[in-house]
C-alpha cells in the first residue's frame, strides 16, 4: 500500500496518523507541504527515521526543490520526481492520500 | 495502468490541483491511461472559465483544458458541488434560470456517480486535496 | 487486486473504504464525504467507512445545529443501515485521545485498534478520503 502525506507534520497529525496505520512494508510518500518531514534537524526526524525501519519512505523532488530543502533530505529518504510518484501508484495495489 | 484521479481543492489556494495536473501529466507522459479526472468539494473551481490570473502566474484552468485537448481526457465536475459554488454549463444553467454559465472548455458536469465508477473501472485512485 | 475480485450480476464488486478524518460543520468534507458514501450505495460494491483523527467527531450524539443555521446531517449515519452500508470501522486511538466512548456515538460501530485497522485498509481496492 502506498501512503500519500501532504501536510507538514509541525501544522497537522497526518504524517503521525499515517505512520500509526501504515503496515510494515508500506511505502510513504510525502508531497507538498509534507516533503518538510523528510528533512534533517527538527524534531521530526527521529519520528520519521524510526518508522524507516518498517516502512520505505520518499520524497517529491519538485515540492522539496520548491521550498529550499533539498539539500536536507534524510539518509534512507529517496527522492522521486513525479514520474516517480506515477510508478510508486502503479507499483502498490491501493493508496490512500492523508488529506 | 487505468488510473483515476480525484482532485478536491480549487486552484492558487492549495496545491492540490497543481499536485493532481503534473502526477496527471506524468502518468500520460508514461503511457497510462488517465480514466478521469474528477473534482470535487472546492476542486469544482478548477472549471471556470473566468479564471484570469496575472500572466506571469500559471493558468491552472486552461492547463487543464489543454491537457484534455491533447490527451481526450475526461474531467469531470461534481454537478452537486458545483451548484452550490455557482459553477454552471449552459444546460444547467438554463435548466436553473441562471443568466450565465461559466464551465472551461474540456470540462463537463454530472453526478457523483461517476467518481464511484471511476473506483470500480480503475486499477488505481488518486485523491488529491487539503 | 482484480484478480481477487468476485463477479456479481456481470459486475465488479470491489472494497470501497471511505475514510474520514475531519470534524463536521468546521470544513464541508464530512458532510459531501457523505454524500459519496450514500451514492457508492447504488453500485452494489463492498463499501465501508473508517473514521480517524477527528473523523470520530462525526458521530458524536446530540449535534445540535439551530442555532449555526447548517443542517444537521448526523442523523444520516444512522440510515446508511438502510442503504445496506453497516460496516462503519472507528479507530480506538483516536475515540480515546478524544475522550470518547463507544456510548458517545449515535450508531452502532466496530471499534478497532489500529493494528487491526490498519489490516483493513490495505485489503481495500480503493480508498477515497476527506
Amino acid at each position: 500500500m502506498l501512503h500519500i502525506v501532504n501536510k507538514s507534520p509541525y501544522e497537522r497529525n497526518s504524517l503521525e496518523s499515517c505512520l500509526r496505520l501504515a503496515t510494515k512494508g508500506s511505502a510513504v510518500l510525502l508531497i507538498e507541504d509534507g516533503v518538510y518531514g523528510a528533512t534533517k534537524g527538527g524534531n521530526f526526524e527521529g519520528k520519521v527515521q524510526a518508522a524507516m525501519a518498517d516502512v520505505k519512505v520518499y520524497v517529491l523532488g519538485p515540492d522539496l526543490s520548491a521550498r529550499g530543502m533539498a539539500d536536507r533530505v534524510l539518509d534512507g529518504v529517496s527522492v522521486v520526481d513525479y514520474g516517480g510518484f506515477v510508478d510508486l501508484v502503479a507499483e502498490h495495489s491501493n493508496c490512500q492520500s492523508w488529506l | 495502468m487505468k488510473i483515476g484521479v480525484l482532485v478536491n481543492e480549487g486552484p492558487y489556494t492549495h496545491e492540490a490541483s497543481d499536485s493532481a495536473y503534473n502526477f496527471t501529466k506524468a502518468a500520460l507522459e508514461k503511457g497510462h491511461e488517465i480514466y478521469r479526472v474528477f473534482f470535487y468539494h472546492d476542486g469544482v473551481n478548477n472549471s471556470t472559465r473566468l479564471t484570469e490570473p496575472p500572466r506571469d502566474d500559471r493558468h491552472i484552468v486552461n492547463r487543464w483544458s489543454e491537457l484534455a485537448k491533447q490527451y481526450s481526457l475526461d474531467l469531470v465536475v461534481c454537478i452537486a458541488a458545483a451548484q452550490r459554488r455557482g459553477i454552471m454549463d449552459e444546460n444547467e444553467a438554463k435548466r436553473q434560470g441562471k443568466d450565465a454559465h461559466n464551465i472551461a472548455e474540456g470540462f463537463r458536469i454530472s453526478g457523483l456517480g461517476q467518481l464511484v465508477e471511476a473506483g470500480i473501472q480503475c486499477d488505481r485512485l488518486v485523491t488529491f486535496g487539503d | 487486486m482484480s484478480d481477487e475480485m468476485d463477479m456479481e450480476e456481470g459486475g465488479v464488486v470491489k472494497q470501497f473504504m471511505f475514510v474520514n478524518r475531519k470534524a463536521p460543520y468546521g470544513t464541508i468534507y464530512a458532510l459531501e464525504g457523505l454524500e459519496v458514501v450514500l451514492i457508492s450505495a447504488a453500485f452494489e460494491q463492498d463499501v465501508s467507512m473508517a473514521f480517524i483523527d477527528d473523523g470520530v467527531y462525526e458521530l458524536k450524539k446530540g449535534q445540535d445545529t439551530k442555532e449555526l443555521g447548517q443542517k444537521n446531517f448526523s442523523p444520516t449515519y444512522r440510515a446508511l443501515e438502510g442503504y445496506d452500508i453497516e460496516k462503519l470501522y472507528v479507530e480506538r486511538e483516536s475515540m480515546e485521545a478524544r475522550g470518547l466512548t463507544e456510548d458517545d456515538l449515535l450508531v452502532d460501530v466496530v471499534v478497532m485498534d489500529r493494528a487491526e485497522l490498519a489490516a483493513k485498509m490495505a485489503e481495500q481496492d480503493v480508498l477515497i478520503s476527506f
